[in-house]
């Protein structure tokens, strides 16, 4: 009979009211509200939605645990194979991994995991709970590069080891994209991903900012001078794209890693803090991903009028569902089958407009969607003072040309095989900087192997 | 946090602070930049080396006030911190790859403007060190806004110094010089490095071209992280797009698009205005 009670659905802000904060948009669900949604869960003897996770939760398992009100031993189980559920809950794109192979979702409404999971996530920091952290340190040191998810989930799990892990952060502040990129009304900064780091320092994690390792420090330095025995990559996901069309570098064009981190990181929003962010009337994001949704929802908070540039249609737009719904309800306007050909510029260098062309859907392409083609004489203009590109990113060559042995792909992605080790002993890798651009919970995911290959490379020394 | 060791008042609003920095003295070489965040609400400013001193572990950088976030910085004094100092940034300069053999060899022109004269220092110093040889044209307004000038007498082979007014040295631009130490005194260079406000370097760039004196110029564009991530600092160089940050900071200046390169680094000259407004709004307060 559990599956007869309908998706428990979650508190959220008033998307009027939070179209102009930056508070949080989903309040998640209370302990009452969680049991509920758990009570949904078929407890599957082979459960679809495990094999769909990219780190394997057990997730009947826990879920089985809030249904008894037991947070603590729910917390246990996803500590097993995740290190940050408070935050994977939040952005995971769960449509497409656990619960969009949830048996539930076929007939009805998937079990919400995500929410399940932001809920046990939320507890334990709340609670303090994150399992033994009593172990004896056996006095080897391993460096991290970057603090994102892949560093800090790596960090975590050879701290637990009994490692010495520092973490090098380029950056002032630690979190990586978890706080320069997903901003607060995704991801509160102070209340979870500080904590999170938080959690990873009481565990003895050391970190140490403003160190760009390949310029303040080489990886060579750190393993010959400063006893190092492996090191850890997980620098992120490299330099903003561009198209290469024309008036690209007009006032007013902006990647959406700049506009985003001037507004999470520095907190140009905010009067008190002295960075400047230029935002204009009119915005028009190029791209269709949670990047672009992040900085379209972004500039519709800072009183924008906030428009997404897409070229292929909705049914292939990469965001979260979630992403996409929320930012419709903010009032977002969504242009799809529209390619930028040019960026249009007063005397000033200053923008005015978007020149673009009208697409439709060819023949699938190699990535299986079907590639967009331009319609013949559909020239038109979208007005517009800034534009901010949200089109991927391409690697940092900074870490290749300073680490001696250190191999990239044709793309300049660090190689590293199943478990992390490059082709340089000693240095592992993984996250966006040997993917390309991914998910918070592959980059995790890639962290936690890495970490355990770490320990049997040091063990066999 | 940062260490403050000494800090001193080089001209009109410009300020010499030598910070604690271990990390990025043993890694500094010349042409290079940090990013500077004064306090937690602060900006993250790019700012050329002046000097390092390995030894010691501190770098030394020269500051205009300009921006509410440089006024904040030079507010403060010897002993006191700064939140982060974080490079050294960018490519060092193109000589530090040359054996000393291919440094003595080759003949230098630097020209440096204003505050630019201050990253001008380790190149020529770095030079002297290696048995190069290099002249250096000073330029300023007025005799009261030079700086430098004694340390470069030290590491430069002729000193010349240029102010706008006469009021010290030759009368005139910086550009006039070039043409005289060309023209007049029989000069010749293999190449000029040319550091200094964006339109300086435009104007050297114009007339070491009438020479065919190839000329490197380092640009100051506009950055947030400073290590490629952003792609504020975009630069137009032979037609193509660069990062200043990581493929920068020296260009061939024949080849940089300075008017765009201008027009884009006055792209938040509005709100930075409005911050600085503010500041001194809070200031009137007390």
């Amino acid at each position: 009979m559990a599956n007869k009670i309908p998706r428990v659905v979650v508190r959220e802000q008033e998307p009027a009211v939070r179209a102009t904060n930056f508070e949080e948009v989903c309040y998640g669900y209370n302990a009452e509200e969680a049991q509920l949604e758990a009570s949904r869960c078929l407890n599957c003897k082979n459960p679809r939605c495990v094999a769909a996770c990219p780190v394997n939760i057990n997730i009947p398992a826990f879920i089985q645990q809030v249904a008894e009100g037991d947070y603590a031993a729910a917390a246990g189980i996803i500590a097993e194979d995740s290190s940050l559920p408070s935050i994977c809950g939040r952005v995971c794109p769960q449509e497409n991994q656990c619960e969009g192979s949830c048996i539930l979702g076929i007939k009805g409404e998937a079990v919400a995991i995500g929410k399940l999971e932001r809920f046990v996530g939320d507890w334990a920091l709340e609670n303090e709970c994150k399992g033994d952290v009593n172990v004896a340190p056996n006095g080897k040191k391993v460096a991290v590069v970057g603090s994102g998810p892949s560093g800090l989930a790596c960090a975590s799990d050879l701290a637990k080891l009994g490692y010495e892990v520092t973490v090098f952060e380029a950056l002032h502040k630690l979190g990586g994209v978890l706080v320069y990129g997903i901003p607060e009304f995704r991801l509160p900064k102070e209340k979870i991903v500080a904590r999170e780091i938080d959690s990873l320092k009481k565990l003895g994690v050391k970190f140490e900012t403003d160190v760009i390792v390949g310029r303040t420090i080489t990886i060579d330095a750190l393993m010959q001078d400063e006893g190092f025995e492996a090191v850890f990559i997980g620098s992120g996901a490299g330099l903003p794209r561009f198209m290469g069309i024309e008036g690209e570098n007009l006032n007013g064009v902006v990647s959406a890693n700049e506009f985003l981190t001037r507004a999470n990181l520095m907190r140009a929003y905010d009067d008190e803090y002295d960075t400047p962010i230029y935002v204009g009337k009119r915005v028009a994001v190029v791209g269709g991903g949670n990047v672009a949704m992040d900085a379209v929802r972004t500039a519709k908070r800072l009183g924008a009028d906030a428009t997404i540039i897409y070229r292929r249609s909705e049914a292939e737009l990469p965001a979260r569902r979630e992403e996409v719904h929320h930012a419709k309800e903010e009032g977002i306007e969504f242009r799809m089958l529209t390619n930028p050909t040019r960026v249009i510029g007063d005397d000033k260098g200053w923008v005015t407009g978007l020149s673009c062309v009208e697409m439709e859907l060819g023949e699938p392409d190699e990535s299986g969607r079907r590639s967009p083609v331009v319609k013949e004489g559909s020239d038109f203009t979208v007005e517009c003072d800034v534009v901010i590109m949200a089109l991927g990113t391409s690697p940092n060559p900074l870490l290749k040309s300073t680490t001696a042995g250190l191999e990239t792909n044709r793309r300049g992605c660090i190689v590293a095989d199943e478990v992390g080790a490059t082709t340089r002993e000693g240095v592992f890798a993984g996250g966006d900087a040997v993917t390309g651009a991914a998910t918070v919970i592959l980059a995790m995911g890639a962290g936690r192997k890495a970490a355990k290959a770490i320990d049997e490379y040091i063990k066999s020394k | 946090m940062f260490k403050i060791v000494e800090k001193r008042l080089l001209a009109d609003n410009i300020y010499l602070l030598r910070i604690a920095a271990p990390r990025v003295a043993t890694s500094a070489l010349p042409g290079q930049f940090v990013i500077v965040r004064v306090d937690e609400q602060g900006e993250r400013v790019p700012l050329t080396i002046a000097d390092y001193d390995k030894a010691e572990g501190t770098v030394t950088i020269v500051i205009q006030t300009i921006g509410a976030s440089t006024k904040k910085l030079c507010a403060l004094g010897e002993g006191d911190y700064i939140a982060d100092f974080a490079g050294p940034l960018g490519n060092p300069s193109e000589f530090v790859h040359m054996s000393e053999e291919e440094i003595r060899s080759r003949r230098y022109l630097f020209v440096a403007g204003g505050v630019g004269t201050a990253p001008v220092y380790p190149q020529v110093k770095w030079l002297h060190e290696h048995g190069g040889k290099a002249d250096v044209i000073i330029g300023a307004k007025t005799a009261s806004m030079l700086i430098y000038t004694d340390e470069m007498a030290k590491v430069a082979e002729n000193l010349y110094v240029a102010t706008d007014d006469g009021s010290y040295g030759f009368k005139g631009m910086v550009t006039a010089k070039i043409k005289d130490l060309i023209d007049n005194e029989g000069k010749s260079y293999d190449e000029c490095v040319a550091i200094g406000p964006m339109i300086m370097m435009k104007f050297v760039t114009l007339t070491t071209r009438e020479y065919s004196l190839p000329t490197t110029v380092s640009l100051n564009a506009l950055m947030v992280d400073g290590t490629g991530m952003c792609g504020a600092c975009r630069v137009s160089v032979d037609g193509k797009t660069f990062f200043t940050c990581v493929d920068g900071p020296e260009f061939d200046g024949h080849k940089v698009d300075f008017d765009e390169a201008m027009r884009r680094q006055a792209m938040y000259r509005k709100q930075e205005g409005d911050a600085i407004e503010r500041h001194n709004h809070k200031c009137n307060c007390f």
